[in-house]
């Protein structure tokens, strides 16, 4: 007998992250009724990473950091499953252990002083310089969302310029593996 | 039918120039292809509107006569017709639009067919690939504009696929939840040369619905139904789309378990409205018995019903002592509106099936003294009697005339389907006609419609010939799309529109009376045409009818005319439409009519702002 689906919490008012893993088919318009599903209904994005995953790139995989009640949650990933393109949907934040990265790019423009403190903590943080001119670096750096928001902010006062990051990715810990 | 059979069967009745460039060349026009898959997907009809963009559609359609083409005139009109046509027959409704305003006027229609999950495909017109993006003549985002209107759209780009793509439409139409589908077709596309491929049997790679439930969440709702004391049946709309042996096995559960039964606007007829047991549609305007047995119960039965805010009113005071049970093959609606204890998952027949083995099989004792008490208060609510009317004076009351209406066609013994505009008339029509067989009642519950009831009459009455088809109409609503008698007169469908004529977008003044302190602002039917000679243009019947002795006479002839027909009927202009349940109120908190006892209670500030 297939197992019992259990429900969720739908008492529970706290709101809580989601990281979301969504296998889809890799076509046209797929990021747009995605998109528009979140907006549509009023849920909360706070980011969205999205490529090709296999071979001959006929599958997309889609992480999407949201946030809700229990019960909110569990309507996005509903709504998601029913869309025609969407192969899987998976909570990795409860699903198990999970890792969950971020890349970003951080360009801080400064001389003298300010750049040795720079490369310092850039050290400490274990970033890369990627480039550098007599009075700029771009840092790159992987990390979860927090790690980042740290190093942005101790660039801020040394002459943070610009910041790019990609959004979360997130996969399972272990032997488990999330496929089409 | 195997796929082999199918193809031959299509092949046959595929035109003679289809045939031969099929079996030659192996391939054929991509407008061939489009209409050898309808053939294929089992399409006799669609309903339509040419243009630029679908010629090539146009002009296979003109080399065959596998598939009917109906010509509308206007494309909203189009896609409400293929949904009389759907929900009247449990098949998928097609529809034809060029690309451009033929698109974008479809979109109504389309969304009114995703709220209400009635199964469509429409296949519009889009310039040829390599204009798209140009802003070309007649070029709209079709796709863009319809992704939230329809369970799904493909533009198509790819001669190769486009055979794949309009079978895959037809199953995600039909599949799980049913809805609209819409296929953009570029005319570079409509005009190349492709190859065909029949309908996969495969199953489908990603989108497949859960349609039986699980078996152990059914023997848990057995064990709280069995031990239920006040218990209740609210069924809707998904169980229509279960098709008719959903709505046998409900009336078999509920005869079953002596339960009482109540039915959403969208599942009139699911279950016999002559049963003592059904106690009459629940919501904004169902009546005491129903809505009280909602708020008092201690465990619901939901069968293919959303909890539609028209539903519930008030959510935190929804039927508060009440375990609930959800039967829904989305989902996405478990849990949306509503907490339940139970969600099953699956399609309402199978479902209802499982729960109907597994209560026989069952040997737990039924609460039977509690029951009959809970009968007992049931019939109390009942001789409330909250649906009663006076017909006195002068002048017809609108419940009058849609219960002698009900009375009339009763007792003709015809096949009878009523649609609806979108007004009061809709409400009394939910209330006073009785329906006790699904697919018999189509009116836009979603999306609310004004324009819906004679389109989809239409659609309607192709699928019936045979059947008497009304739409119960409002004088504002019929407006909307009253073209359509054109179409009525050109294929000769003798549907009969029943006016409702209360010279008031009757519903609107009803909230400005309730609402607003009685300012009426812009809701009065100003300068409205002379039905009689419109009908009389348009080569239908007119009749008016102003005085209550009349009424029954041209009810009468309205029916025994033999072609369309426009009843104008005079109704009182100042009666609302009771019982209500104000925006934002509780079940029983509910607004009896003046014939009641029982005191009008405020709207909240809270209420007014809801829709
Ligand atoms: C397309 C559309 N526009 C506006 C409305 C809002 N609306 C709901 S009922 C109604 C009045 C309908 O009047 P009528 O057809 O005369 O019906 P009655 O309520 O008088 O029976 C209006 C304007 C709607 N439902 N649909
Ligand atoms: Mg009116």
């Amino acid at each position: 007998m297939p197992a019992v689906p259990t429900m969720p919490d739908i008492n529970e008012t706290k709101l809580r992250n989601a990281t979301i893993a969504v296998l889809v088919d890799n076509e046209p318009g797929i990021l747009a009724r995605v998109v528009g599903l979140f907006s549509g209904r009023g849920y909360n994005i706070e980011s969205l990473t999205v490529a090709p995953v296999d071979e001959d790139r006929a599958i997309s995989r889609i992480t999407i950091v949201t946030s809700g009640t229990e019960m909110v949650i569990e309507q996005i990933k509903a709504q998601l499953d029913r869309l025609v393109p969407v192969r899987k949907v998976c909570d990795l934040s409860i699903e198990g252990p999970h890792l969950a990265r971020e890349l970003m790019l951080i360009k801080v423009v400064c001389t003298g002083e300010q750049r040795m403190e720079a490369l310092r903590l850039a050290d400490a943080f274990r970033a890369r310089v990627v480039d550098a001119t007599a009075a700029s670096f771009v840092f790159e750096m992987t990390g979860n969302g927090d790690k980042l928001d740290a190093f942005t902010a101790l660039m801020r006062p040394l002459g943070l310029a610009e910041v790019v990051r990609t959004g979360v990715i997130g996969i399972a810990r272990g032997t488990y593996s999330l496929k089409a | 039918m195997t796929p082999g059979e199918a193809n031959s069967e299509s092949q046959n009745l595929m035109s003679a120039t289809l045939q031969t460039a099929a079996s030659a060349a192996e391939t054929m026009s991509g407008a061939e292809i489009v209409l050898r898959a309808l053939k294929e997907q089992g399409v006799e009809v669609i309903f339509g509107y040419p243009g630029g963009a679908v010629l090539p559609l146009y002009d296979a359609l003109f080399n065959q006569n596998a598939i009917r083409h109906i010509l509308v005139r206007h494309e909203q009109a189009a896609v409400h017709a293929a949904e009389g046509y759907a929900r009247s027959t449990g098949k998928v409704g097609c529809v034809l639009v060029t690309s451009g305003p033929g698109a974008t006027n479809a979109v109504t229609g389309l969304l009114d067919a995703l709220m209400d999950s009635v199964p469509l495909v429409c296949l519009t017109g889009q310039v040829p690939t390599h204009l798209i993006g140009n802003d070309a003549f007649q070029e709209a985002d079709t796709t863009g504009i319809t992704r939230p209107v329809t369970k799904h759209n493909y533009l198509v780009k790819d001669i190769k696929k486009l055979a794949g793509v309009v079978h895959e439409a037809f199953y995600v139409a039909r599949s799980g939840r049913p809805g609209p589908v819409v296929i953009d077709l570029p005319k570079d596309i409509l005009i190349g040369q492709g190859p065909y491929s029949e309908a996969p049997t495969a199953p489908h790679r990603s989108y497949r619905p859960q349609r039986e439930p699980n078996a152990e969440l059914v023997a848990q709702a057995v064990k709280l139904l069995k031990g239920a004391k006040r218990p209740i049946v609210y069924a809707g709309g998904g169980v229509v789309n279960a098709g008719p042996e959903a709505s046998r096995l409900l009336t078999e559960f509920v005869r079953l378990t002596g339960f009482p039964c109540t039915n959403t606007l969208m599942g009139l007829g699911t279950y016999p409205s002559t049963d003592r047991q059904f106690v009459g549609m629940l919501g904004m305007h169902g009546t005491y018995e129903a809505n009280l047995a909602m708020h008092g119960c201690d465990v619901m039965l939901n069968v293919g019903a959303r909890f539609d805010d028209r539903v519930t009113g008030r959510l935190n005071a929804f039927a508060p002592t009440a375990k609930k049970i959800h039967v829904d093959i989305d989902q996405s609606s478990i849990n949306k509106n509503v907490p339940v204890d139970i969600a099953l998952v699956g399609d309402a027949g199978l479902t209802l099936k499982a729960l109907l083995e597994a209560w026989k099989a069952s040997e737990q004792p039924q609460h039977t003294g509690a029951l009959a008490e809970w009968w007992t208060q049931i019939e109390e609510w009942r001789g409330k009697d909250c649906l009663r009317y006076r017909q006195e004076g002068s002048i017809i009351k609108p419940q009058h005339a849609i219960r002698r209406l009900y009375e009339i066609t009763r007792e003709g013994g015809r096949d009878t389907f009523i649609t609806t505009e979108v007004g009061q008339h809709q409400m009394w029509a939910a209330q006073y006609f009785g329906f006790e067989k699904p697919n018999r009642w189509m009116t836009s519950g979603g999306l609310g419609t004004m324009g819906y009831g004679l389109p989809a009459a239409m659609g309607v009455q192709i699928a019936n010939p045979d059947a008497l088809v009304i739409d119960i109409a409002g004088e504002a609503s019929i407006l909307m799309n009253i073209q359509e008698m054109a179409t009525l007169a050109q294929y000769r469908l003798p549907v009969k529109v029943f006016i409702l004529n209360n010279e008031y977008m009757g519903m609107v003044r009803q909230w400005q009376e309730l609402l607003h302190g009685g300012r009426y602002s812009e809701s009065y039917s100003a300068a409205l045409p002379d039905f009689v000679k419109l009908a009389d243009s348009f080569h239908a019947r007119g009749l008016r009818v102003t005085r209550p002795e009349d009424l029954d006479a041209g009810i009468r002839e309205m029916l025994a005319h033999p072609g369309p027909v426009i009843m104008d009927c005079a109704v009182a202009k100042d009666e609302n439409c009771f019982p209500m349940i104000p925006s934002g109120a509780a079940h029983n908190e509910m607004i009896l009519g003046p014939d009641q006892e029982g005191g009008v209670k405020g709207v909240t500030d809270e209420g007014k702002v809801l829709v």
